[in-house]
């Protein structure tokens, strides 16, 4: 399956859920994506707001962690259970560590990788020879483990699963027509296949797969991926399209048809890591692999998903390894206002600070622009470009510059440069329309040219400048729960925690006092007009 | 007499359009200059190129002596008042703190400034308890008033007055042209006053400039331009207004 986990930035996974309402299994987020070859692609067209309102990652450890491990995850169940795994059992074995979770897809994750922000995390083979070495997706395990090593990153062995495609049925039907594997479908043109879109499309899914295994069946569907399971288990449709570790596919007791020709990729579960990392971390790692089958991965991510805490699944990895030596672990869970205060701490200062800059930086650029000329051309141009570009794909572009990252600075530049626009634009509006006559009166009078603007000009377009602001602090609201895609914390983090567990009240936990928050700005500034526009101007 | 302004061949054209042919004119000191002409005659254009808010093409203007160039300009406007039309004032600005913003953007001292406001207040009529006031809470001719006393304020050596009555109504008008020509006899001030109205131009002019179509006409008294009229359209222009007026 996750060949598209690679093909995951965090934007179309979160986008692609979106779009299928809450089909979100476990394990297998990104795979519904898996179609999309740019992390940008998705995002160009999905809905600014909807990406803001739903699309945020999980929670920010902060980064001055004494942790000697960073443990970076992918923000879907699965990742987020082998990373508290590999946190814990590097913890057992004495090395302080952190785990950061769901801090984005493939590519944020490597380029922190490759930045030194993460020590390792958990990927797929498939997606690290298609994604990250852009190369065939059955390139052999050792070749991929000499091309990282020239990166300066190892890989361990795989742990023991694969999540890749696979095609399901009711265990109770395949039984009674004697079905195991894809091959034996073709004795069988009758059957009614459900497949999501993304499969039908897919150049390694359906059509393909027809091909190879010679399938004789004509009625094919196209199906949502949550919906699919709904009509498998009411005989509606007999075969669909599932992720190997798919915790569904124990819940609705269904069977998974063997690939026994091997047409899909392997999409094994591993550890990256840096070779820099300290040494005595690396073992703990390499203790995991081979330790985790299928059918245990399939088990802890239907615990994470029933119990919405991670770390508990990954107890329970452990409790199943060696009951015996098992240390008590004892998950303690943060107050709920406690997590809302931080939240929103963090949330004000992410919007406080950028639009801060925006008006620093944006009022100047705004009587530059009132002057029109080439040069007002040039800066209104910018601000608008960087206002259509998607605010995802701007986080996406800012994380790969030196300075930037994963990290907060990334999150107040792109920020910053979103509040920009409404500030340069209604400070140029305003100041271009005072009327000539009252313009020419200041000039006449003598008043020097910064006395002009600042006596005169300025004031007179204080309410069009103030309300510039206010666009953009409201905006800066909306969009900083982006920042928790890429760490930055703030109420994102529940936004992109809820999506990933498909719990609405844990992203409601984000929403609301995210509306909140704005309609609260919204106000302050009203209040601040009264303040800050002259009298004479509201008569 | 003295000439505290003279312009010299003095030119303004936008694009093709000629505003201002290159023009000679001498403004005489304790005068009133009034320039007259229909709309678009390059009266406005005159008076803009004086106080330098469009820029001559060619020519040369001299301000008590001196000539005006981009350097000197900003001291300069502070030695020239300059009232429009509808006042020109500004809305975020009480009437107190528009006709003081100069004084106070040149530091001069606050009692001094409270005097001269007082002066100020006093001459053109207008009741220090508006002071307060924003421009919205005025009537037009108040707001004229208050523009007058921004234009007074420092003093200035000439005052510009670009069509000031031009948008009150008439009584306001009235009352406000016999305060007006009060203030000037009585400081003896040098004013270029820009009109379309005749009898207006009667009433105030010391020394009338009739203008057509980017060019000076005729330059004289009244009594000049009607006896002696250089060129038909003077006779025309004067009998036109006379017309109505007679009606």
């Amino acid at each position: 399956m996750n060949r598209t986990r690679k093909a995951g930035c965090n934007g179309c996974e979160a986008t692609a859920r979106l779009s299928k309402e809450e089909t979100i299994e476990s394990g297998n987020h990104e795979s519904r994506n898996r179609h999309l070859k740019s992390p940008f692609f998705l995002v160009s067209w999905v809905p600014d707001f909807l990406l803001i309102i739903f699309c945020v990652p999980v929670f920010l450890i902060n980064s001055s962690s004494a942790a000697e491990v960073v443990i970076g995850s992918k923000k879907f169940t699965e990742s987020y259970v082998l990373g508290e795994i590999a946190k814990r059992t590097l913890t057992d074995a004495g090395i302080p560590a952190e785990h950061r979770q769901g801090m984005g897809g493939t590519i944020i994750l490597w380029e922190a990788l490759r930045g030194g922000q993460i020590d390792a995390y958990p990927e797929y083979t498939g997606t690290i020879a298609t994604e990250i070495l852009k190369s065939n997706s059955r390139v052999a395990l050792n070749q991929i483990r000499d091309l990282l090593e020239q990166l300066g990153v190892g890989i361990t062995a795989p742990l023991g699963f694969n999540n890749t495609y696979a095609l399901v049925m009711r265990r109770s039907e395949a039984q009674r027509l004697g079905i195991h594997s894809i091959s034996d479908l073709r004795m069988h043109p009758e059957l009614k296949l459900g497949l999501t879109h993304e499969f039908l499309e897919r150049q390694d899914g359906w059509n393909p797969l027809r091909e190879r295994y010679d399938l004789p069946q004509q009625n094919v569907i196209g199906i949502d991926h949550a919906l699919g399971y709904s009509a498998v288990g009411n005989g509606s449709i007999a075969v669909k399209d599932a992720y190997s570790t798919d915790a569904k596919i124990e819940q609705n007791d269904l069977l998974v048809l063997e690939d026994d020709l091997q047409f899909f990729p392997k999409y094994e579960a591993v550890f990256l890591f840096r070779l820099s990392m300290a040494a005595r971390a690396i073992a703990p790692l390499r203790a995991l692999e081979g330790t985790l089958d299928e059918k245990r991965m399939i088990g802890l991510n239907a615990e994470a998903e029933r119990t919405k805490d991670y770390a508990r699944a990954a107890d329970l990895y452990f409790e199943g390894r060696d009951a015996a030596a098992r240390r008590p672990y004892h998950y303690i869970g943060e107050s709920f206002p406690h997590k809302l205060a931080r939240w929103i701490e963090r949330h004000l200062q992410l919007a406080g600070f950028s639009l801060l800059l925006s008006v620093i930086v944006g009022i100047p650029l705004g009587i530059v622009a009132s002057r029109g000329g080439a040069i007002g051309h040039v800066i209104l141009g910018f601000a608008g470009v960087v206002q259509t570009i998607p605010s995802l794909a701007l986080l996406a572009l800012l994380v790969p510059l030196p300075f930037f990252g994963i990290n907060v600075r990334t999150a107040i530049a792109a920020l910053f440069l979103y509040g920009l626009l409404p500030i340069v634009r209604n400070t140029a509006t305003g100041l271009q329309d005072i009327p000539r006559a009252l313009r020419e009166s200041a000039v006449a009078l003598g008043l020097s040219p910064i006395a002009r603007l600042w006596e005169v000009y300025l004031p007179m377009a204080s309410r069009s400048i103030l309300s510039g602001i206010k666009t953009s602090a409201v905006i800066n609201i909306g969009t900083a729960t982006l920042a928790a895609l890429i760490g930055a914390g703030g109420l994102g983090e529940p936004i992109i925690s809820g999506l990933n567990l498909n719990d609405h009240v844990t992203i409601l936990e984000g929403a609301i006092p995210a509306a909140v928050l704005a309609l609260l700005v919204q106000w302050c500034f009203d209040l601040l007009d009264r303040v800050l526009i002259p009298k004479g101007l509201r008569l | 007499m003295s000439a505290l302004v003279k312009l010299e061949d003095v030119c303004k054209r936008y694009g093709d359009a000629i505003a201002l042919y290159p023009t000679t004119l001498s403004i005489e000191s304790s005068k009133t200059t009034v320039l007259i002409g229909p709309s678009g005659c390059g009266k406005s254009t005159l008076l803009r190129l004086i106080i330098r808010l469009i820029e001559p093409d060619s020519g040369s203007i001299a301000f008590d002596g001196k000539a005006v160039t981009p350097d000197n300009i900003n001291a300069l406007r502070r030695r020239i008042g300059y009232v429009i039309q509808e006042g020109g004032l500004f809305p975020h600005l009480t009437a107190r703190a528009n006709v003081l913003l100069m004084a106070r953007h040149i530091r001069k001292l606050e009692e001094q400034t409270h005097n001269r406001l007082l002066e100020l207040s006093d001459l053109t009529r207008f009741s220090q308890n508006l002071l307060p006031r924003y421009p919205v809470e005025l009537s037009g001719g108040q707001r004229q008033r208050v523009s007058l006393m921004r234009a007074l304020m420092l003093s200035p050596e000439l005052l510009l007055l670009d069509e000031p009555l031009g948008a009150l109504d008439p009584l306001v008008r009235a009352a406000l042209q016999r305060d007006l020509k009060e203030i000037f006899q009585r400081l003896g001030q040098t004013a270029l006053f820009v009109t379309h109205d005749l009898a207006e131009a009667i009433y105030f002019g010391d020394e009338i400039v009739l203008m057509n179509e980017g060019r000076i006409v005729q330059k004289g008294t009244i009594t000049d331009l009607r006896e002696s009229p250089t060129d038909p359209f003077v006779s025309e222009f004067i009998n036109a207004q006379r017309g109505i007026a007679s009606l």
